[in-house]
């Protein structure tokens, strides 16, 4: 039995703004255990940044409430104080963020600031911090680490800077890792180095990953697990092979409809989601995603649960749809998509 | 780096000449200006008037003048209409006390600057930040002269905490030194406060949504290391180059009335005296030794913030 | 706020009734909707307002409360203080402090002027100097910024170290000096004691920080995708700077009027003050500071009440400069309630 790091229970998040309450994420459960890497994934806005922003207390200020719970060893992060949080932010839960150059210090050298991880959490001597992040900036494929430790970021290419990112997310180790698209500002050559030396490195540390992405590419390469989300909600869970091979949700069809397949003719037009994703300020009441749906129906003014509705306890979608009418209507022209006849 | 210093001297040289021409000029202006019955005094001749007139050169052409006068101020021979007096020595002799009145005012204006501005950023939208915003403003408001007579109104007559004017010399007996510089400090350090608090309340906002300040913040670091090492440290740069300048003009003399309403015998005041008396050999060597201030202390504020921000030095 | 990825949505999606969107709202709606509901930016504002009126409504106080206007000397003369009649200027020179009576409300001055009319009629000015220099400053500096940042080239290596100069030479000498000599002389048709003359010493002092800005932003504009598309389509230089850069610079034009508003009121009672600026016997608030100051001991009033009404003022237009700018940019506006 796989241990369980992080336990996330009804996660809910809303910010007061000018123009009223903006419900960010709505009742968002899920689990990450060791060794499993778990994807989230969703357009802008879904929430999903702001779902793993807030397991790091990130998104605390004094506009924003919060529900529900996140144990990481069984100790809660959403209601943790903040000296608390401080203890544990890249310590036991690190993070690698989307532009590595606005993401590190624009005038502090390399070396020092993967040490500054390391000396928050550790007393030892300074010249012994530095030593250990040379020694990270080799693993993760830094050449010639011992020179490159003095530079500043912007004397480093984007690759080269998402790796420091990694060396500084993992210098101690963290149970879980979260990484919120790390690949999205690289060349997709690039991107392929960095995922392999993620898929690398988490699974030399063992620890749980959590993956934030809108590319479903990478989600395939490197996800155990798939979390989708719409509108502040989820609304499909399950392994990856149960999401890519059979979806639950029309949104998930949506997701995998669009994405051109190498296997078969171009279609004359791409397919996409008609329409646009809902104002978090005044959430439609019911299934988020009904206004969008074509297969939408009566009862789908009624919230449905996320629940698993197929015999694999593991996958769980929030559609009122039967398992076979699902089967029925996702596909169109033998390809899992949403909107019918789109392609030809 | 030798071209960086070869350009700034280049550029501190034509500043320089420049700004003499602009005073020497703005005289040239004025048809009632006079300035040998300026010298001859009220009860003069024409006779005398006359005689001045060749003396000094007066009747000779616009570039003659300005040819000799900068001539006299680089050798250090040029004096005052007014009182006869070397202009050089005086500003030599007034200097240290300026320095006294600018140099402690600047260093407490940035300190409770900094301070005051990293309170209102960090508690921004709350009412201790407010508060800090209403005071800064209205400092910002009150001119310098009026801040002057009201702290000698008020803390030298009505309440006799501290005395009316004039400067002891920090050698014969630093503790009346200081009490006697008290209120000119205040008058000068508010104004300042007020501004640098707000510029530094605002870079800092500014820099608090930054995403490296978001990573500093996910590394674990306490709330105050981040905002030391890395808001306050990207929030001050702007400030130093601001700083500069405003060194610099005080000490050219910008304090002028502070060093008039507290009798302070400075260059300002000296320069004030010869503004009001059209005075002009004075008011150039002010100018230009203002103008010298600005140009050194622009390039070493650029200096600092090559060191501060290394992005700067490479390119470059 | 990168963490939450807000979609504006066009209002024209189909959606269930139940779920409306805000509608779409341009910047400058935003930024007046922002600034109205900024309550200390209005309450000053409003302040500034009446403070206007007073002054422009000088004559009328000259006229029907005080009767007397802002020059009538009356050193001889007296006036009914709670029944008793008192010197206006005592035997040794003393002016009368304030009587507050219609009549002298705030005190006298050395040559007997009643000092309330004077502090209106002494608004008036200052707040006239300080409107025309700043809409000199404005106007020029914007102009200077453009030019020099689009045209670059000779204009700009023109312009650029003029600005300089001006910018590095001491407000002070360069304020004070021009104001002393123009004071004395006048410049051309223009005779020495008029108001335009401090005002354009104002004007010219300050152009600069205007106009280096203006230049900056104007550099970094020009070499955006949207010029090039106006080039391409065949607009003329001017017109690019009218109507594709002025455009974008206004809002920091905007931001700056307040601010060089409330230093050119600042600097002409500065220059004021100094004998440099308005000259005897107009009144300004910086001359009736400085008249006052050789009473401060016996009547404060006599400077300290111009100071106050300078300084409130003052800090009107900064409060409500403050608020236009947040308005066009708010950053960390926290404290919403909900």
């Amino acid at each position: 039995m796989t241990e369980q790091l992080l336990e996330i229970e009804d996660l809910e998040v809303s910010f007061a703004t000018e123009d009223g309450v903006l419900r960010a994420v709505g009742g968002v459960s899920f689990t990450v255990s060791r060794g499993e890497t778990v994807a989230i994934v969703g357009e802008s806005g879904s929430g999903k940044s702001v779902t793993v922003m807030t397991l790091m207390g990130l998104t605390r200020s004094p506009n924003a409430r919060f529900a529900g719970t996140a144990r990481l060893h069984g100790e809660d992060l959403v209601s943790a104080p903040e000296d608390k949080l401080e203890a544990i932010r890249g310590k036991e839960i690190a993070m690698i963020f989307q532009d590595p150059i606005s993401a590190l210090s624009p005038v502090h050298r390399v070396g020092a600031q993967i040490a500054e991880q390391i000396l928050a959490h550790e007393k030892i001597p300074r010249a012994a911090a530095l030593e250990r992040a040379i020694e990270l900036m080799g693993r993760v494929g830094i050449p010639n680490a011992r020179a490159r430790a003095r530079s500043y970021p912007h004397e480093f290419s984007g690759g080269m800077r998402q790796r420091v990112m990694i060396a500084m997310a993992l210098s101690l180790s963290p149970s879980v890792l979260i990484a919120d698209e790390p690949t999205t500002a690289l060349d997709v050559t690039i991107q392929a180095q960095i995922l392999d030396e993620i898929r690398q490195l988490s699974a030399e540390a063992d620890n749980g990953v959590i993956f934030v992405t809108h590319d479903l590419g990478v989600v395939a390469d490197i996800a155990d697990r798939v979390l989708v989300m719409y509108a502040g909600r989820l609304v499909e869970q399950g392994s990856v092979d149960d999401i890519f091979y059979d979806p639950q949700h029309p949104y998930t069809w949506g997701l995998l409809g669009s994405v051109p397949r190498v296997d078969r003719d171009p279609p004359r037009r791409l397919p996409a989601i008609p329409g646009a994703p809902p104002s978090l300020l005044r959430p439609p009441p019911g299934c988020p995603f009904q206004p969008r749906c074509p297969h939408a129906f009566d009862r789908c003014r009624e919230l449905p649960p996320l629940a698993p509705r197929l015999p694999d306890a593991g996958h769980l979608d929030r559609c009122w749809l039967t398992p076979d009418d699902k089967r029925a209507l996702r596909e169109t022209d033998g390809r899992i998509g949403l909107t019918e006849g789109a392609a030809s | 780096m030798a071209g960086f210093i070869a350009r700034r001297l280049a550029s501190a040289v034509l500043l320089l000449f420049a700004t003499s021409v602009v005073v020497f000029a703005i005289f040239e202006v004025i048809p009632s200006y006079n300035p040998a019955r300026a010298i001859a005094g009220r009860e003069a001749t024409a006779v005398t008037v006359a005689q001045i007139t060749q003396k000094f050169g007066f009747d000779k052409p616009f570039y003659v003048q300005y040819f000799n006068t900068m001539k006299l101020i680089f050798t250090g021979q040029i004096i005052d209409y007014q009182d006869n007096l070397n202009v050089v020595s005086q500003f030599v002799h007034r200097f240290p006390v300026t320095l006294s009145l600018v140099v402690p005012a600047a260093v407490i204006w940035m300190l409770v600057a900094i301070v005051l501005g990293s309170i209102s950023a960090l508690r921004a939208g709350g009412w201790l930040d407010r508060g800090l915003t209403v005071a800064a403003v209205t400092g910002v408001s009150i001119p310098v002269f009026l801040l002057s007579a009201t702290l000698l109104y008020l803390f030298a007559f009505r309440l006799p905490w501290f005395p009316n004017t004039g400067y002891v010399q920090f050698g014969s007996n630093p503790a009346q030194w200081a009490y006697h510089l008290v209120l000119p400090w205040l008058a000068i350090a508010v104004l300042f406060i007020g501004f640098y608090s707000r510029v530094l309340r605002s870079n800092a906002l500014d820099i608090v949504n930054q995403d490296f300040v978001r990573t500093a913040r996910a590394k674990g670091l306490t709330g105050r290391q981040v905002f030391i090492r890395h808001v306050l440290r990207n929030s001050l740069m702007p400030i130093v180059t601001l700083f500069g300048l405003d060194f610099a003009t005080l000490l050219g003399g910008a304090a002028l009335v502070t060093e008039a309403v507290f009798n302070l015998p400075g260059i300002g005041q000296y320069e004030a005296n010869a503004i009001g008396q059209l005075d002009v050999p004075p008011i150039m060597v002010g100018a230009m030794f203002t103008a010298f201030f600005v140009v050194l202390f622009s390039a070493l504020s650029d200096v600092v913030y090559a060191l501060l921000d290394p992005r700067i030095r490479i390119s470059s | 706020m990168g963490a939450v990825g807000i979609t504006m949505p066009a209002a024209s999606s189909a959606l269930a009734p139940e779920g409306r969107q805000p509608a779409a709202v341009g910047p400058w709606r935003l930024a007046l909707r922002r600034l109205r509901r900024n309550y200390v930016a209005l309450f000053f504002l409003a302040v500034l307002v009446v403070i206007v009126l007073l002054c422009l409504l000088a004559p009328v106080y000259s006229a029907h409360v005080a009767g007397t206007g802002p020059n009538t000397n009356n050193i001889t003369g007296t006036v009914s203080v709670n029944g008793t009649q008192q010197d206006i200027v005592s035997l040794s020179g003393v002016p009368i402090g304030p009587t507050w009576g219609s009549h002298y409300l705030l005190g006298a001055d050395t040559n007997g002027r009643d000092l309330a009319v004077r502090l209106l009629y002494g608004g008036r000015t200052s707040l006239l100097i300080g409107a025309v220099a700043t809409v000199i400053i404005m106007i020029l500096g914007t102009l200077v910024g453009l030019l020099a940042g689009y045209f670059r080239g000779v204009v700009d290596f023109i312009l650029r170290p003029l600005m300089e100069l001006i910018w590095s030479f001491p407000v002070v000498i360069l304020g004070v000096a021009l104001g002393t000599a123009l004071a004395l002389g006048g410049i051309g048709p223009i005779k020495g004691n008029s108001l335009y003359i401090p005002a354009v010493i104002i004007g010219v002092v300050y152009i600069p920080y205007v106009g280096k800005p203006i230049r900056g932003e104007v550099l970094r504009l020009r070499e955006q995708d949207f010029i090039d598309a106006a080039r391409v389509q065949g607009m003329g230089s001017w017109r690019i700077m009218f109507s594709e850069l002025l455009p974008n610079v206004s809002s920091t034009v905007i931001v700056f009027l307040p601010l060089i508003l409330a230093n050119s009121i600042l600097l002409e009672a500065y220059l004021s003050f100094l004998g440099a600026g308005v000259q005897a016997p107009k009144a300004s608030w910086g001359t009736l500071i400085s008249d006052g100051l050789s009473f401060i001991q016996s009547t404060p009033t006599y400077s300290l009440i111009p100071g106050a009404m300078l300084v409130l003022t003052v800090l009107s237009v900064n409060v409500v400069g403050d608020g236009v700018r947040d308005a066009l940019d708010p950053r960390a506006q926290v404290r919403v309630r909900g």
